[in-house]
């Protein structure tokens, strides 16, 4: 177990790409990092350039405090889980298992037997030793990748994007069983994905990529809460974030539908008449008649037609189509190619209870948590009214936790 | 039922035909090696009494057995050094980048086309300055140069379909390049080893042209080469019986091999074919 370091690491391919740009980032030991962003951002780059199969262009990797640029991957003493699984198809499960601890010198028969049925234990592979990779189920093969990699004491574990083979069910399973590994082994883990779910719920902190260039390394809380920019805000959420232009005019802001009075955190660094992006998340919307009192006080109230809704049992979202700003309009469907998703209606998409019976096409009454809303400046995306006091406070939280787990493991 | 019950009587009776085709040389080959003496001239395709007589000739003729075990010697040690060379060529162009690596295997692929005939006259002259005429070593140098390219372009084929990450993984996971290669890449490059092998056998083993320029004396002369000389029982009779019977005898190993290996030289052949 090791921390990991890097320091101003960049990557360009021999075509003279620039896949990483002068990444800085610290994961702490114990911790489990999650590396988040769009296709093609890097994430898998940075991931084998701590492994080793990729040169570094320039800048320095530090595991456990020694610089490992130079060396390789098998100095390094890392194990990694790849997304294709890279099993040893010749070799049966135990074999597959026991394969780096066959490479390791001094190390009896008996031992590697043990070790080896330790880890199938754990993984619940143990009535398929004698199998071949071949005649096994998705899931199966997936947790053997996982074998290989937890059978010897490693410097940290390295994912990527170990469970974007299996289906949605197992998906869920395995994204659980991971995490349990993680926290009982204590182990120094890198995991990158690209799926919402997997990045909020597994990892003690989320690293979100773009273009090479780091955004932002937070709790996934704090990125939800706190997002620095409006790549990051767009990205982590499902659905995402409402995007909407918002008109600031003399102290306050007008918006589709609403206007709320601008707020103070924004309020030194926007001009009058000045064109911004607000954004606000589905769950931060209400139907008003369903509202609870309390609430009702600190948001605003308005009236918009609604569009189609989707029932799903336990929720039910809205889709509320408003007339958007050209400007704005063309700012957000650059966002939406950049992030995957198709190009945006402009409509918000509202969470709300699923008691609510709003019928399409007709107008009914919502409420908006606008303390929570988010401004963005246009131009560069940042966000204005990020509240560092409160990142503050959910980064020490994340800490605590951190510090928690390592003590009981320690026990 | 009834279109697609004549359509399978229509492919078993083609297949027939050709299977048919395909093996009456060869039964004609050995009904005629059991002939005995004059029966030859039965004008039957059997013969009239089944005789072994003509594999106790050849069997006590030296010219045979000494051709036999340099058939195999040489065969066996082509083919190992064959394979060996080209495993590691194959991997070093399917894995690594370096300047010429295209013109490598146009080389390659040109040698294998090249008439035999053509380097065989060059290379006496040359064998018998250097004075290689007439040894192992004289064949299996051109059995090398001729076998070698070939197995490197089946080989570098199968290479290239093994995933990159089956390495990589095995790096991370402690092995050294060479564990990487022996552990991983050769026992899953197996099926192209074997088909490699098994062509470089049968080329050296069926070879003739550089068995006849290349040799004088039983000291390497090979089976096919060496049936060339075979006399008959007595001077004024064509060998032909005898003949039979060597060719049936040179036969069996190779049948022997392609049943044995049949599996793997069928995955093989369509692997390389298909995806090479
Ligand atoms: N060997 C390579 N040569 C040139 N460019 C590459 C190479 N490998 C990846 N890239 C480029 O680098 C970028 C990042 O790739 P990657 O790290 O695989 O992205 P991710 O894993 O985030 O989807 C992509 O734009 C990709 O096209
Ligand atoms: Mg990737």
């Amino acid at each position: 177990m090791s921390a990991i370091e890097m320091r101003n690491i960049v990557k360009e391919y021999g075509d003279g790409f620039k896949a990483v740009n002068d990444v800085s980032l610290d994961i702490a030991d114990g911790e489990f990092m999650i590396l988040v962003g769009p296709s093609g951002c890097g994430k898998s780059t940075l991931l084998r350039m701590i492994v080793g199969l990729e040169d570094i262009t320039s800048g320095d990797m530090l595991i456990g405090g020694d610089r490992v640029n130079e060396k390789a991957p098998r100095d390094r003493n890392l194990s990694m889980v790849f997304q294709n699984y890279a099993l040893y198809p010749h070799l049966t499960v135990f074999e597959n298992i026991a394969f780096p601890l066959r490479l390791m010198k001094g190390i009896s028969e008996d031992e590697i037997k043990r070790r080896v049925s330790e880890a199938a234990g754990m993984l619940e592979l143990n009535e398929h030793l004698d199998r071949k990779p071949a005649n096994l189920s998705g899931g199966q093969r997936q947790r053997v990748a996982m074998g290989r990699a937890i059978v010897r004491q490693v410097n940290a574990f390295l994912f990527d994007e170990p469970l974007s083979n299996l289906d949605a069910k197992l998906r869920g399973q395995m994204r659980t069983e991971i995490s349990r590994m993680q926290r009982r082994l204590g182990t120094t883990t890198v995991y990158v994905t690209h799926d919402q779910t997997e990045a909020m719920t597994l990892g003690d902190r989320v690293a979100v990529l773009r273009r090479g260039y780091l955004q932002q390394v937070a709790s996934p809380r704090e990125l939800y809460e706190q997002p620095v920019n409006m790549f990051v805000a767009g990205f982590i959420g499902s659905p995402p974030m409402n995007f909407m232009p918002a008109v600031v005019t003399g102290d306050r802001l007008k918006l589709p539908f609403l206007e709320v009075g601008l707020p103070s955190s924004a309020a030194g660094q926007v001009s009058d008449g000045q064109l911004l992006i607000a954004g606000m998340r589905p769950d931060h919307f209400e139907d008003a008649r369903l509202l609870d009192p309390v609430k009702r006080e600190r948001g605003a109230i308005f009236r918009a037609r609604v569009d189609v809704t989707e029932w799903l049992g336990d929720s039910q979202y809205a889709y509320l189509p408003f007339e958007s700003n050209p400007e704005v309009a063309k700012q957000l469907a650059d966002l939406a190619a950049e992030l995957d998703s198709e190009a945006l209606r402009t409509q918000l998409i509202i969470s709300i209870d699923a008691m609510s019976r709003l019928r399409e096409n007709h107008e009914g009454e919502f409420w908006a948590d606008t303390d929570r809303m988010h401004l963005f400046d246009p131009k560069t995306g940042i966000n204005l009214t990020r509240d560092e006091a409160a990142a503050a406070d959910l980064a020490s939280l994340e800490q605590e936790e951190l510090a928690d787990r390592r003590g009981e493991l320690a026990k | 039922m009834k279109a697609s019950r004549s359509t399978q009587l229509f492919w078993i009776a083609g297949a027939i035909l050709i299977i048919l085709y395909a093996l009456i040389p060869v039964f004609w080959i050995v009904s005629l090696s059991f002939k005995a003496g004059d029966d030859i001239t039965n004008k039957q395709f059997l013969p009239t009494v089944w005789s072994w007589e003509n594999y106790k000739t050849v069997f006590a003729s030296d010219l045979f057995t000494t051709a036999l075990r340099n058939s195999v010697g040489m065969s066996i040690i082509a083919t190992t050094i064959s394979v060996i060379l080209a495993t590691l060529a194959a991997y070093a162009i399917s894995r690594l980048e370096f300047p010429g690596k295209r013109l490598v295997l146009g080389v390659a692929l040109a040698i294998t086309v090249f008439p035999v005939i053509a380097i065989a006259t060059p290379l006496f002259n040359l064998w018998r300055t250097i004075g290689l005429y007439d040894t192992w070593l004289g064949l299996i140098i051109p059995y090398l140069s001729y076998s070698l390219p070939l197995s490197v372009y089946v080989l570098s084929a199968f290479f290239r379909e093994i995933p990159w990450e089956m390495e990589q993984a095995a790096q991370v996971d402690g092995a050294t390049a060479w564990q990487a290669f022996r552990r991983v890449i050769v026992p899953l490059a197996a099926p192209g080893v074997f088909t490699a092998a098994i062509l470089t056998f049968f080329a050296v083993w069926n070879d003739f042209v550089f068995g006849i320029t290349l040799t004088s004396s039983e000291a390497a002369r090979p089976v096919p080469a060496a049936l060339a000389f075979f006399q008959g029982a007595s001077q004024f009779s064509q060998p032909t019986a005898p003949i039979a019977a060597a060719a049936v005898v040179v036969t069996i190993p190779v049948v022997i091999l392609v049943l044995l290996f049949q599996r793997k030289i069928v995955a093989g052949l369509t692997n390389g074919a298909v995806k090479g």
